[in-house]
């Protein structure tokens, strides 16, 4: 009965936030243009026509998400905080394991969402087919969840002190080192057309980073969500 | 009573042990042959990298006391272990180039334990922000309990993953010391007591003035 409860729970605000989202569509339309600002800026670095550009594009990639991925998750906690919003939801009966899992749901679905348009368009800019290697996806599953899981527990935390703001970069980047590394590392070697053995050590990091914060968060994040 | 006595003979201790530690280097260890003086840095830098790492383990075991029991002690010992941790991790990465340069001839290289240092160093620094940032004394012990759990577990990560980074590249860097003589392990081994007394001085000074300011502003 409980656990059936924390599933609806999950699977309504999931729905909550997808809707608020779709009516408006402010947050993802801005970090999409924003994550296609920071491809362009980057792309500065190298000169025009050179073979430079496939050797960093994983790099670029990856930097482009997590920084337009910040602006995202600070936008969806604020939106939560600013109105009260998750006050009023800590009313309710609902349990805080499905605000937290919601809230990581909604936010891996507009991540999803984001690189669903970000990543055909990054292949025309940088002539790089980033899925050539059906490996790819994976790596983007699992770094995204990586990246959203930690994402949300921080914002939360962030969205309550006083400097918001810079509070979730200071935070979230130092402990996110592994799995953006791995993932830049395991998508350069895609692009150079490496075989699997060379990347897999870089897949694996990312799944098992993955499993141990997903324990972690499961056990530490009840006092975060709380008020 | 005891327990003001015997921080009181740990305070001194540290106040002795310190030239004590600093005799050892440069006078009981004998001259690097190819290194000369500037290998002597390793005494402090080694016991330095200690208290820094060490120190996270205190905050994270203090962060989970804290989030069971909910105490002011964790909370303040917790705070206090990263405070001095984040001290001695920057003295790690100050006396670090400044062996590295004139022994490797850089400043800095992206080896595992230089990198993991420095990441340790922001995860630290982010808690020192943190506390600083939050008004509400248990929201504030909470939410850092939770960075200081993740922080813990997150190191060990970071270690591995700027080793498998590296590996693929050649190794310009052999780190570690291998054949250590016998009376420069000892002189090591003094500066560690020592800078583990003086770690546990500056911890009980942090935790009875965390202790007092919150006596002081319950009060008024």
């Amino acid at each position: 009965m409980a656990k059936n409860n924390i599933l609806k729970d999950t699977i309504a605000i999931i729905r909550k936030d997808v809707m608020l989202e779709f009516h408006t569509r402010e947050v993802i339309s801005s970090m999409l243009v924003f994550a296609l600002l920071v491809v362009v800026v980057f792309s500065f670095i190298f000169e025009p026509g050179e073979h430079e550009q496939q050797r960093i594009a994983g790099g670029v990639y990856w930097m482009a998400l997590v920084f337009s991925g910040l602006l995202g998750l600070g936008k969806s906690m604020l939106s939560e905080t600013s109105g009260g919003n998750l006050e009023a939801l800590l009313l309710t009966p609902t349990s805080r394991n499905a605000i937290f899992l919601g809230k990581v749901f909604s936010n891996l679905i507009f991540m999803f969402a984001l690189q669903a348009v970000m990543l055909p368009l990054f292949v025309i800019l940088y002539e790089v087919n980033l899925l050539s290697d059906p490996m790819m996806l994976a790596v983007i599953a699992a770094t995204t969840y990586g990246f959203v899981l930690l994402g949300t527990l921080f914002s939360l935390i962030a969205s309550r002190t006083r400097t918001r703001e810079i509070m979730l970069p200071l935070l979230l980047l130092p402990v996110l080192v592994p799995i953006l590394l791995a993932a830049i590392q395991a998508t350069n070697a895609m692009v150079a057309m490496s075989p699997l053995e060379d990347y897999i050590k870089w897949i694996r990091l990312i799944v098992v980073f993955d499993i141990i914060f997903t324990a972690i968060s499961l056990v530490v994040f009840d006092p975060v969500v709380e008020e | 009573m005891l327990k003001s006595k015997l921080f009181f003979v740990i305070d001194v201790l540290a106040i002795v042990m310190i030239p004590v530690a600093l005799w050892f280097a440069f006078f009981y260890a004998p001259l690097e042959l190819r290194m000369g003086a500037i290998q002597k840095i390793f005494y402090f830098h080694v016991a330095s990298a200690w208290v820094g790492f060490a120190a996270l383990f205190v905050t994270f075991v203090c962060s989970i006391i804290f989030l069971i029991k909910r105490n002011h002690f964790s909370d303040d010992l917790a705070a206090a272990s990263a405070g001095i941790g984040l001290l001695f991790c920057t003295v790690v990465l100050m006396t670090g180039p400044l062996w590295a340069r004139p022994t490797w001839g850089v400043w800095w290289t992206w080896d595992p334990r230089l990198t993991t240092t420095l990441i340790l160093w922001f995860i630290y620094a982010g808690y020192v922000f943190l506390r600083k940032f939050i008004d509400d004394p248990d929201k504030r012990g909470k939410y850092c309990a939770v960075l200081g759990i993740i922080g813990f577990f997150d190191v060990p990560i970071v270690f591995l993953s700027i080793r498998f980074w590296r590996t693929i590249h050649p190794n310009v860097v052999q780190s570690g010391g291998g054949g250590l003589h016998p009376d420069m392990r000892t002189a090591m081994f003094v500066a560690l007591g020592a800078f583990t007394l003086l770690y546990i001085s500056l911890a009980n000074k942090r935790v009875r003035l965390a202790k007092l300011e919150r006596e002081y502003y319950t009060a008024e």
